[in-house]
């Protein structure tokens, strides 16, 4: 009923092959960017903004770099949170550099460098696959991190070794610092979201994409065929680690403000946008979306619920979410291995035969 | 549409959490989980503690009841905003989060909000200087005033000179175990002792690599900047090595019961820095027995321990501003900012101490506009394995001021810069 294809006729190829085929899928995408760009701003304060849709925004460009790489080129990587440093650091260095650049520019070369850095690290993927790729990632993870701890001149040789990111203004409104108000910094984030997942979208679908894929089911065949594997797996590595080091920057300069590197981009971060990829489904921008919308908005709510609602003695509630987290992440697992992307086709067929299914 | 029904729930949950307002309250950032947690857990009970004996005995600071906002932060960083965007809102006094990471996040976000932040004895060190930090307070001590308290006390002990002696810092490898590097170089250049930096990665646990460089290098002293479960692995491994343990000195992180009770008569003589009195030889725990205690409304697993003291004094110091703050602008119910105004007028004296129960608790000393950390004064302690006590061995002393206000001066000056920030206080 509610998703009715008969009378949507395609009359031209471009139509076929869109996104959303179906009109209602259409429909509700641009009601809900239309909501986010224009409503949401208008609703938003610090607390919504700070601890659950920015922290979301900018975990969604992540994961969607880290499902590029993972899902739908299939090499397993362990690095992310080193690359998010990267980005974050070049994004320090920049802004600091350069105080009247704008923080738009200081984030993409954040992303451009790390691209670059992925590329690197991404080199010995030609000769070494699965686990033993992981362990590569997992050493640029660490070495990353060590780098960034040791070399001063990363945190221009602050006492602590902490960045700070200063306040920063785009349009006459402060984007980072303490002055920036919740509806502008949720703006930025949402625009590189909504920007970069259009682009993600759009990669991943086209030839780069299908080359990615076609390593990922099976590379010898893939070569057969005429896919470059050294072009396909470096692209891969490039753009996935583009979108991982404009999350890093973000992280650093929108959202905390203030970032130690073990702390804020070590082995957990890896590990928490993976889970986000393989809970929201590999290979889907939209399951990396809404991965990232569990992973980010589950322990707030919960949180929330335990804590406000049920008046709970904060370190039980704290324990209590661990054990729903993780509860929850085996349950889905369980249900559908593929992910919350999986199960929200499945419901979308479901709804297309609904209430007939004969 | 999953995301969409969270996010309604999350708002009804958030709505339905707003409480009564006409009280002061003040959120409590704590870490009970965590790899931390052992360390959070006492000075969360000590600082609760304080404020439910207000409560109880007294109704309350100045006649208004006090609202203590428990929020998780597991040492974490974004749950530290989290919680910050949670309770900054509801009228929230000033906040303490135990934790150098979540203070830098803090620094600005809380200027901006006009509430003030007391960073005792963490956090960012050049915050001493009120004329840059406005809202910023970390009396009664501060990580360089540490350092230099370590070196002060080691030339005691060498008589005062310690040229060409080895001296070794193991210390967390973050932002709050890298504070005291650059005063110990200063004073190295200064005093002529070789310095050795040791960095241990969080959580801490994994430290034999260090301990064997330790063991060739055979320092004459050793310094630890270390915190959580780190602590007590580096005590542990230097009774292995048979370090003499009254030539390891801990920074006031690092000098805690659960720190040294792990290697049991082997940790003897270990000693730490101390900005307070600890013990429960105080005429508050008779009340905090009879009000709390007694009556099961607190437990008291952890009275008279060094971090729930330190929990306690700082809920003690934030009392004490309230008090400052109701009595410079004659109503009780005092707002966020009238308590940055009480806090740059505090003075703690013997006789305030006493009067709260608590006489020799800590230091006495006054807060200005210019400023922020108080007298930088520190006690060393050591711990007797035997009757398992800290006792204090010298009296609060300042450091070496000379080489502390310059560093403070220079690291102020580059945040201003970097923030645009001109100098208060006229």
């Amino acid at each position: 009923m509610l998703y009715r294809e008969s009378g949507d006729f395609k009359v031209s190829y471009p139509a076929d092959q869109q996104t959303f085929p179906i009109r209602f899928d259409r429909l509700a995408f641009w009601i809900t960017l239309a909501v986010a760009f224009f409503v949401v701003p208008f609703f938003i304060n610090d607390y919504w903004a700070n601890a659950v849709l920015i922290p979301f925004l900018i975990y969604g460009v992540a994961a969607i770099g880290l499902n590029i790489l993972t899902g739908y080129c299939g090499q397993v990587s362990l690095g992310s949170g080193g690359f998010m440093a990267v980005g974050a650091y070049t994004c320090y260095k920049m802004m600091t550099a350069f105080p009247d650049l704008n923080l738009a520019f200081c984030i993409l070369a954040g992303g451009v460098t790390t691209a670059i850095v992925g590329i690197m690290f991404g080199l010995p993927s030609l000769r070494i696959k699965g686990f033993y790729l992981a362990v590569v990632t997992l050493a640029a993870q660490f070495f990353l991190v060590w780098m960034f701890n040791k070399v001063p001149w990363f945190y221009n040789y602050s006492a602590s070794g902490m960045i700070t990111s200063p306040e920063r203004t785009m349009f006459g409104h402060a984007i980072s610092g303490a002055n920036a108000t919740p509806a502008a910094t949720y703006l930025f984030c949402l625009t590189f979201l909504v920007l970069l997942g259009f682009l993600g979208r759009n990669l991943t679908r086209g030839s780069v994409g299908r080359k990615w894929m076609a390593i990922r089911d099976m590379d010898i065949a893939a070569e057969i065929i005429g896919v470059n594997p050294l072009m396909a797996k470096i692209t891969a590595f490039g753009v996935s680690s583009f979108y991982v080091g404009v999350a890093g920057a973000m992280i650093f300069s929108v959202y905390l403000g203030a970032v130690e590197v073990t702390e804020a981009f070590g082995i957990q971060k890896s590990f928490l946008l993976l889970f986000m990829i393989i809970i929201g489904g590999l290979g889907s921008i939209f399951g990396s979306l809404v991965g990232a919308a569990f992973m980010v908005m589950m322990p707030v709510l919960l949180k929330n619920i335990m804590v406000n609602s049920f008046g709970w003695a904060t370190d039980i509630a704290a324990h209590f979410e661990f054990i729903i987290i993780g509860g929850l992440i085996v349950f889905f697992l369980i249900v559908e291995p593929h992910g919350l992307a999986q199960l929200w086709r499945i419901i979308k067929e479901k709804m297309r035969l609904w209430p007939f299914p004969h | 549409m999953n995301i969409k029904r969270m996010m309604m729930a999350t708002a009804v949950a958030v709505s339905v959490a707003t409480p009564a307002l006409a009280e002061l309250v003040i959120p409590s950032l704590v870490y009970r989980t965590g790899a931390y947690g052992p360390n959070g857990i006492p000075y969360a009970d000590g600082y609760a503690d304080y404020f439910a004996l207000l409560n109880e005995r007294d109704g309350g600071i100045g006649g208004e009841m006090v609202n203590l906002i428990e929020c998780e932060t597991a040492y974490n960083t974004e749950k530290g905003v989290e919680c910050f965007e949670a309770t900054k809102d509801l009228g929230s006094l000033v906040y303490q989060p135990l934790s150098t990471g979540i203070t830098y996040q803090l620094i600005p976000k809380a200027t901006a909000a006009d509430i003030p932040i007391l960073s005792m004895g963490y956090g960012r060190t050049s915050a001493a200087n009120g004329k840059v930090f406005s809202h910023i307070f970390n009396f009664p001590g501060n990580y360089w005033s540490a350092a230099s308290a370590v070196i002060n006390h080691i030339l005691d002990q060498e008589n005062g000179d310690i040229k060409g002696k080895k001296i070794a810092l193991v210390y967390h490898n973050s932002a709050y175990g890298k504070e005291p590097i650059r005063t110990l170089e200063e004073l190295a250049k200064k005093h002529g002792f070789d310095l050795s930096l040791l960095p241990v990665d969080h959580p801490g646990q994994e430290q034999k690599s260090q301990w064997l460089q330790l063991r060739r290098e055979k320092p004459d002293y050793i310094t630890m900047w270390g915190w959580g479960v780190m602590n007590q692995v580096a005590i542990q491994e230097a009774a292995n090595i048979r370090f003499p343990m009254e030539k390891f000195i801990g920074v006031w992180w690092s000098g805690s019961e659960n720190d040294v009770i792990p290697a049991g008569m082997k940790a003897d003589g270990y000693k730490a820095l101390a900005m307070h009195n600890t013990g429960m030889d105080y005429p508050l725990y008779d009340d905090l027995k009879k009000y709390l205690y007694d009556t099961g409304k607190a437990s008291g697993e952890h009275a008279g321990t060094v971090l729930y003291s330190r929990g306690m004094y700082a809920g003690m110091l934030a009392a004490e501003g309230i008090k400052t703050a109701q009595k410079m602008t004659g109503k009780s119910n005092i707002t966020a900012g009238d308590l940055r105004d009480g806090f740059e007028a505090l003075e703690m004296t013997e006789e305030k101490m006493a009067s709260i129960g608590m006489p020799n608790f800590g230091p006495s000393f006054k807060v200005s506009c210019e400023s922020h950390g108080g007298p930088m004064v520190t006690a060393i302690q050591q711990w007797d394995a035997k009757n398992k006590t800290w006792s204090l061995i010298t009296p609060f002393s300042p450091g070496d001021m000379d080489v502390i206000n310059r560093l403070i001066a220079e690291d102020s000056a580059a945040y201003a810069a970097e923030n645009n920030l001109s100098e208060r206080c006229g």
